[in-house]
């Protein structure tokens, strides 16, 4: 009943306010979609720089076998250190940190020839784990290399979507054929397209993968070019790649604190740059919204002024009939969280068809805007705190106001 | 029945000094007053002579420089504002000139805001204000706005207003000003009527036919009681 006449009360100041009213309103409006969407853009261009880093690979480290950069035990510095598959078998065993671990052989100058087509894409061969460490997932009805592959030494091959593309067109690849350097291999998946923002050697996309027993074979190599590994728990890390070094520099004897004998492109790394840099632009974006929203809060303040002036003489009455400080300063305050309440829902609303509407055709460029719940958790705090002190100083004038000058008072 | 009762009202030596920075004005200069339960009191005296500043000290709306102001016993000269309304709600009703009915309420609206300031239930509500404005002849005007009444029945409405949570005294300052004399006969018959169901009232007015329906006639100039005796029939 309180609240059905706190109610009223607010349209009928709605009403014969009206202009100052949707002023009022449309600045809650503007700064929650402000805030909101510059926080749900953030949001989305995050996830999608966070969904391409994992392109490369999640909690991956690459590492070059190089050449050693101090003299140790007697030894010269510029030994070059040459791993084979065995020894990268080994470091599984020595580094427990490590969840799973690949080499790679590769080259960028075998001919791949379909019908007519010949083409010099990138050529790897590696291990079947590869694949889930680099988050290649085969298109369906199609498959990465697997462990009879490698013991039987399979003439099969797995290519990336857009060489798939560029070799067989529309054209169905499973199960038709490649002839590399004159061998004829089978093609047994596709690989899913999928973002990847960064590459260390030709992209995914255009490399063809083959069991690193049928590389080994055919191009005579007997060492790797690169292993890969992956570390379960990003904080291990560290760990993961001294225990790699130390492992090495026993096997191959070098300084365990040559930086040079193995070069590694750590990508946790880069993760944990852009959360950095996501958390500082969140923070750059969040405080812009809400200079926006005080703004807007500013304004209600400025009516909600503007109100009680205008009610003075009510007030007075109200006070005289015995009502107290606090159903005075509740009135107020119930018409501030309206007006707030109702151009955060607007806002909100505008935030969400913006989000709901947005082009894909964008996506691979910003990502897609994404309202998530903390965002709205924090929009609707900064709103509530604007509309208490947008509304508690007027309120409390309106209290403070004497019951005999406020009767007096006439419009 | 010239205020047998014990002390309702009992006012020593009040003071109230107004203050605007460049000059002081002394409104009241030690008033002394008692008005006994049941008592019908009219205050009389020139303009500017105190008599709303009296009023609305003893309405609980404003507060006195000094001296003491007890009501039925109590001493509310050094209360607190949330104190003071509770008073003002449940023991005092305030009758004005211009009626200070709220325009955006009906007029059962007008009557139900002191019950909902007490807190009361809305059953209770109902009642008493369908009650009340049934007893000052306005039952066929419950949904009317004050715009879409008369005068006088816009001083009836606040009658009401001011019986809704069954005070102890009802005051009023100068309640028939604003009223053609009919409407202000009207008002003074309803005051007699509450008389004799058992109320205390206190009326300002200006007008000698009105002060002569009272019981009591108590004269202010410049401040000051000047004469405190009962009304002489006519
Ligand atoms: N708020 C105020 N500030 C200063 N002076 C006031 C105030 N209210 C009343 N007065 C002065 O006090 C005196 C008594 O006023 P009031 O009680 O309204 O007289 P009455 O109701 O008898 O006409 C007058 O001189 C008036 O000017
Ligand atoms: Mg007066």
């Amino acid at each position: 009943m309180v609240l059905r006449n706190y109610l009223r009360q607010f349209l009928r100041d709605v009403r014969t306010q009206r202009l100052r009213f949707f002023m009022t309103l449309f600045g809650i409006v503007w700064g929650t979609v402000s805030v909101t969407l510059l926080l749900a853009f953030g949001e989305g261009m995050h996830r999608k720089m966070a969904a391409d880093a994992k392109g490369l690979g999640e909690n991956i480290v690459i590492c070059w076998p190089g050449r050693t950069g101090k003299p140790w035990q007697g030894l010269n510095k510029g030994r070059a250190v040459r791993m084979t598959e065995q020894d990268v078998e080994r470091l599984r065993t020595e580094v427990p940190d490590i969840t799973a671990i690949a080499p790679e052989y590769s080259t960028g100058s075998a001919r791949f020839v379909v019908g007519k087509k010949t083409l010099v894409p990138y050529l790897a061969g590696t291990w079947p784990e590869y694949a889930d460490m680099r988050s290649i997932i085969p298109d369906s009805g199609s498959r990465f290399l697997n462990a009879t592959d490698m013991e039987r030494r399979r003439r099969v091959i797995f290519i990336g979507h857009k060489l798939k593309a560029d070799l067989f067109g529309e054209q169905e690849a499973v199960g038709a054929g490649i002839d590399i350097e004159g061998t004829p291999f089978l093609v047994v998946g596709v690989m899913q397209p999928k973002g990847q923002d960064s590459s260390y050697r030709g992209r995914d996309e255009d490399t063809g993968y083959i069991p690193s027993t049928v590389f080994r074979d055919m191009f005579g190599r007997t060492y790797i070019e690169n292993f890969v590994f992956q570390v379960g728990d990003p904080t291990r890390v560290e760990r993961a790649k001294k225990g790699i070094i130390a492992a090495a520099a026993r096997k191959f004897k070098f300084d365990p604190e040559d930086k040079e004998a193995i070069g590694m492109w750590d990508t946790t790394e880069m993760t944990q740059f852009f959360n950095t840099f996501f958390m500082a632009f969140r923070l750059f974006l969040g405080i812009v919204g809400a200079l926006t929203l005080v703004v807007g809060g500013i304004g209600v303040s400025n009516i909600m002024h503007v109100v009680v002036e205008e009610r003075t003489k009510e007030i007075g009455v109200k006070m005289a009939l015995g009502a107290k400080r606090r159903t005075i300063m509740g009135q107020f305050m119930f018409e501030t969280f309206a007006i707030t309440l109702l151009g955060a829902g607007l806002g909100f609303l505008i935030t969400a068809a913006i989000c709901g509407g947005f082009p894909a055709q964008f996506n691979q460029y910003v990502g897609t805007p994404r309202l998530s719940l903390q965002v709205s958790l924090v929009t609707a705090g900064v709103l509530g705190a604007i509309g208490f002190l947008a509304g508690w100083f007027p309120a409390r004038a309106a209290a403070n106001l004497n019951p005999v000058q406020a009767l007096k008072y006439d419009l | 029945m010239n205020g047998n009762g014990r002390g309702l009202i009992e006012l020593d030596d009040l003071r109230k000094v107004y203050d605007t920075g460049k000059t002081t004005v002394e409104a009241l200069r030690s008033i002394t007053l008692t008005v006994r339960e049941n008592e019908f009191v009219s205050i009389m005296g020139p303009s500017g002579s105190g008599k709303s500043t009296l009023m609305n000290i003893i309405g609980c709306l404003d507060t006195a420089s000094s001296g003491s102001y007890r009501l039925k016993g109590e001493e509310v000269s050094d209360l607190d504002r949330d104190r003071l309304a509770e008073i003002r709600n449940q023991r005092i009703g305030f009758i004005f000139q211009n009626f200070n009915l709220l325009p955006s309420l009906t007029a059962f609206e007008n009557v139900e805001l002191p019950l909902l300031f007490k807190g009361a239930p809305t059953r209770e509500r109902r009642e008493r204000t369908e009650h009340l404005l049934g007893q000052v002849g306005l039952a066929d005007r419950m949904k009317h706005r004050p715009t879409e009444l008369s005068g006088g029945q816009m001083q009836r409405v606040a009658i009401a207003r001011a019986l809704a949570c069954d005070p102890d005294i009802i005051l009023a300052d100068e309640p028939t000003g604003n009223l053609d004399t009919t409407s202000g006969k009207d008002i003074i018959g309803l005051f007699e009527e509450l008389h004799h169901a058992g109320r205390t009232l206190v009326v300002i007015t200006h007008d000698q036919a009105i002060a002569r329906r009272t019981k009591r006639i108590v004269h202010i100039q410049d401040g000051l009681i000047t004469s405190d005796g009962p009304a002489l029939q006519g």
